[in-house]
């Protein structure tokens, strides 16, 4: 049986505590009495992968066995998670592979012949061809590329279909292959409370005109976490679009969740509670560091970009999405979720190297708030580990650096939106429908690898609750040019940013670590 | 004996200081390098003597530094207009001025601004076909008659030139300054003209989207002369310092770009899409419709051929400097338009009769001819502090320098006051 989650008070044995920074980490002493919020250890994998698959597949939940919906000359689309989980990428055989392979057997067994994958990329980027491979693994990658492995494409008109609005007035329009498929089956990786479920298809299958009636600043803001679904505006419109998808096409899902071993061995010192490092974590946590701090800039960040999660598999369900869900967010609680005593004045997120949004990419100044203040400050559930009005302290070296062929639209986002306003209802009027339909970003995401015109402005609204919710954001180590232009004062070391703090919540705070990676759920009661 | 700025080309010296501010740094110490460097002394010479009844001498009361100037003193100007220059000759075109002799028509001590172009007016011949319709900036005969050789004052040995003082000056080439016009206005009228000329050069359709590239003095009054003479739409404005963009903004830009933004950035505005060569540049494919290079540099030049659209057109109002990749010009079927200096008539408008003369003729759009449109914009436009840099003429390696490093210092022009001690 793993320990569950804690909270450390630190006193004066407490040893220097590991926070993230971007492409790197420190050790920082946080002052006394301050709560550092560690996950619980990581829940042990599934010995038999293969097994589990199968045995899900054969006793899904609230549909009939796989074999059972599978027929001869009927049309099969299988849908899968894009390169934005899990994070980082995990060792192959990925578990999207495992499954594929599992269920194009009991296809080929059943006489379908009409087989398409496509990945459910939303928005993002298309994955690249040997992305898809490495995510299907060689042999499907062989059998159906290019034909009939596809990138969902938000913007082909001729291929998506509109579904009518839901009684809240949202249009649901979808791929349309997905979507007058006599099955779809969907293959999801759940790394977070807030993914899978009904948010699967209604989001990765979606197009922009879909999309925009959940991912915007109003619904984004009055989403109160969203890793806990029943209390996410968001969440909500994303059922209302699943009901509406149910009357149209049969789904059949498959659920996985993962533990929290993120890192591989050489770095497993980063897995572990400080005081509990023996000295060959201590060795190599000075040699990694070291290491990593000589790099040049490009080759550590390559370094990052390739080293592989050896995540073990902690759960596999199939069936009606409606059924699935809550069994797949349950093993996700048991993972991450720690009971907290209360909030605190002050919040401390390390940032890592990785969001959704930069596999294989550079992880841009947007990105940098999105992943602190949308992903990160959200891993909570009930209330934020932060009062209203507290700060929040972030880590990240924040340069100005963007993938022109990534994140085309971020570069004019970042360049003239945000240098004439970071609030992001005002930016949402003025520039999200020119960004949205500007030809360009739209080829750009069509033919070559780059996110949706849209895109930036999505992750500003994923950090609008926090925004809102925080009386001051500091970046410490940050780019002070950059962070400023994004409205976030900078810090060079803590100290000055708890002194910075002193204005908004006195000189003797109450701080609270969200210790993490490996992900770290904040139960606020 | 007058006391003046002189300049006596070395060949060693020109090619010295062309290396020398060739390189990056050199380009940032431009200043201080053809400050020690220029081919330029100051000396006591003898007045310039008047080659007839209807010159008369000048006394210079602000002399301008154009870019043309600076161009000549870092040694990066072409060797092209070298047979239209005469040796040694003062510097100066940008001048307000007092006459020392009587005029027909203009009293001495009679404060005026000059045409600097040397036609053939001045100089005394029969008017080529360009000077007999009114378009002197393009005379054939810059080179012959009763003055040495010199494309303006300021470049002719005989004339003398406003970096003095003293100089000489033809009738035809004088416009009188009214009382309200102060000095400091008044010496930006030569440069203001030449912008009117610049933008007259091409055929601007109402709301055609405009790119400037530039907003030192030429970029500056281009945009003037554009929101005064044209229905252009949006005018884009690619600027380097800050002070440029807010006085771009107060002259009626619609938006102000940063050199490093400026493809994305237009790219936005104007659609179409952005290209990335393996070797050099980003371009455009859209873009504005017409632009107006008035940095003088090849890579202004260049920045301009790849962000108008195709069929687009580029006007030099900057005096180029060096080669540019041409392709874009021919691949995207580019209109390229040079304007120099100013005239009496226009974009071709004009018919055979119209004479040479000292008084303004009024051209066939009904608007007056470029100096005298310029002398109402000088007194009309926002210009306050536009000359807050005035040097005596002992004091010259300092106002090169700080010429050249106008931008950077929020300087749009700097002058001799060569009266000054
Ligand atoms: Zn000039
Ligand atoms: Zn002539």
């Amino acid at each position: 049986m793993s320990r569950p989650g804690f909270v450390l008070e630190v006193d004066e044995r407490t040893p220097p505590l590991l926070i993230h920074q971007g492409e790197g980490f420190r050790l920082e002493g946080l002052p006394l009495g301050s709560k550092v919020i560690y996950p619980p250890d990581s829940l042990p994998g599934i010995r038999d992968v293969n097994a589990a698959i199968r045995h899900a597949l054969l006793h899904p939940h609230g549909m009939e066995p796989l074999p059972e919906l599978l027929k001869p000359g009927m049309k099969l689309t299988i849908a899968f998670d894009d390169i934005s989980i899990p994070l980082p990428q995990m060792q192959t055989p990925d578990i999207r592979q495992r499954i594929l392979e599992h269920v194009l057997e009991l296809a080929a067994r059943k006489g379908v012949d009409d087989v398409e994958l496509v990945a459910a990329n939303a928005l993002h980027r298309r994955m690249t061809p040997s992305e898809l491979k490495r995510a299907v693994g060689e042999r499907v990658f062989r059998a159906f590329f290019p034909e009939h492995l596809r990138n969902h494409d938000a913007e082909d008109k001729a291929n998506l279909v509109n579904l009518g609005k839901t009684d809240h007035g949202e249009d649901v329009e979808l791929n349309k292959r997905a979507v007058e498929s006599d099955l779809l089956i969907y293959v999801n990786i759940n790394l977070t409370a807030m993914s899978g479920g009904p948010k699967s298809v209604s989001v990765g299958l979606a197009s922009y005109n879909s999309l925009r009636h959940h991912h915007n600043s109003h619904t984004l803001k009055h989403s109160r976490s969203f890793n806990d679904p029943p209390n996410s505006a968001m969440h909500h419109s994303y059922n209302r679009m699943a009901d509406l998808l149910g009357g149209h096409v049969k789904v059949f899902t498959i659920e996985t969740t993962m533990n929290n071993e993120p890192f591989p061995s050489a770095m497993s010192f980063l897995n572990k509670r400080e005081w509990e490092w023996n000295l060959k974590d201590q060795a190599s946590y000075l040699a990694v560091k070291r290491g990593n701090d000589m790099l040049p800039p490009k080759m550590r960040r390559k370094l990052w970009q390739s080293s592989y999660a050896p995540y073990g598999v902690t759960g596999i369900n199939a069936g009606a999405p409606s059924q699935v869900h809550p069994l797949t967010l349950q093993k996700v609680h048991q993972q991450q979720r720690v009971e907290v005593n209360g909030q605190s004045d002050v919040g401390i997120f390390g940032v890592p190297f990785i969001c959704p949004y930069n596999v294989n990419s550079i992880m841009n100044p947007i990105l940098v708030t999105s992943m602190g203040l949308g992903y990160q400050f959200n891993m909570y559930l009930n209330q934020p580990i932060v009062r209203k009005g507290g700060v929040g302290i972030f880590y990240h070296p924040m340069p100005n650096e963007f993938h022109p062929v990534h994140h085309p639209s971020y570069i004019d986002f970042f360049e003239e939106v945000l240098a004439e306003t970071t609030d992001p209802a005002q930016l949402e009027a003025k520039y999200e429908k020119q960004f949205a339909t500007d030809e360009w970003y739209i080829h750009l995401y069509r033919n070559s690898y780059a996110y949706h015109g849209v895109h930036p402005f999505y992750m500003w609204y994923w950090a609008a609750h926090a925004m809102d919710h925080l009386g001051d954001v500091i970046f410490v180590g940050a780019d002070r040019r950059t962070a400023g232009r994004l409205g976030f004062r900078t810090a060079s070391t803590l100290g000055d940013a708890l002194e910075m703090a002193k204005h908004t919540v006195g000189s003797s705070p109450e701080i609270s670590y969200l210790h993490m990676p490996p992900l770290t759920l904040a139960d606020v009661r | 004996m007058i006391l003046a700025l002189e300049y006596h080309r070395s060949p060693a010296r020109y090619l010295a200081t062309r290396t020398a501010t060739g390189t990056k740094l050199g380009g940032r110490m431009a200043g201080l390098i053809a400050g020690n460097m220029a081919p330029l002394r100051l000396t006591n010479k003898a007045e310039p003597r008047r080659p007839g009844d209807d010159w008369t001498r000048l006394k210079p009361l602000l002399s301008g530094i154009c870019g043309s100037d600076l161009g000549l003193l870092n040694g990066r100007n072409s060797p092209y207009l070298t047979p239209m220059i005469s040796m040694p000759f003062t510097p100066g075109h940008e001048i307000v001025a007092e006459t020392m002799d009587e005029l027909p028509g203009l009293p001495k001590g009679s404060r005026v601004v000059m045409d600097p172009v040397l036609s053939c007016g001045p100089r005394g011949v029969e008017p080529c076909m360009w000077c007999a319709t009114g378009r002197q900036s393009r005379c054939d005969h810059v080179t012959g008659g009763s003055v040495s050789a010199g494309l303006q004052t300021g470049f002719c040995a005989d004339t003398g030139g406003g970096w003095s003082r003293q100089l000489v000056a033809h009738a035809s080439q004088l416009h009188r300054v009214p009382d309200e016009l102060s000095n400091e206005r008044a010496v930006l009228v030569e440069p203001i003209a030449c912008a009117v000329h610049s933008v007259r050069r091409v055929h601007v359709p109402a709301g055609a989207s405009v790119l400037l590239i530039g907003a030192g003095t030429v970029g500056l009054f281009t945009l003037l002369a554009l929101r005064e003479f044209t229905q252009a739409g949006p005018i884009y404005v690619v600027a380097k310092h800050g002070h440029q963009r807010a006085r771009a903004k107060e002259l009626g830009a619609t938006e102000v770009f940063e050199p490093k933004r400026a493809p994305r950035a237009l790219r936005r505005a104007t659609g179409g899409s952005l290209q990335h060569p393996e070797i050099g540049d980003e371009f455009l494919l859209g873009g504005a419709d017409i632009a107006f290079e008035c940095t003088g540099g090849a890579a202004g030049l260049s920045t301009a051929l790849r962000l108008v659209r195709a069929g687009g057109t580029v006007v030099v109002s900057g005096m180029p400097n060096s080669g540019v990749d041409l392709t874009p010009l021919w691949y995207r079927e580019l209109n390229l338009v040079g304007a120099y200096a100013s005239d009496h008539g226009g974009p071709g408008a004009l018919g055979d009769d119209v004479p040479n003369a000292a008084e303004e003729k009024v051209r066939a759009d009904g608007r007056g001819g470029d100096f005298a449109e310029a002398i109402s914009l000088a007194a009309g436009a926002p210009l306050d502090g536009y000359v807050d840099a005035v040097y005596p003429l002992s004091r010259w390696r300092d106002a090169i320098g700080h010429a050249f490093a106008a931008g950077r210092l929020g300087t749009v022009k700097v002058a001799f006051d060569p009266g000054q001690q």
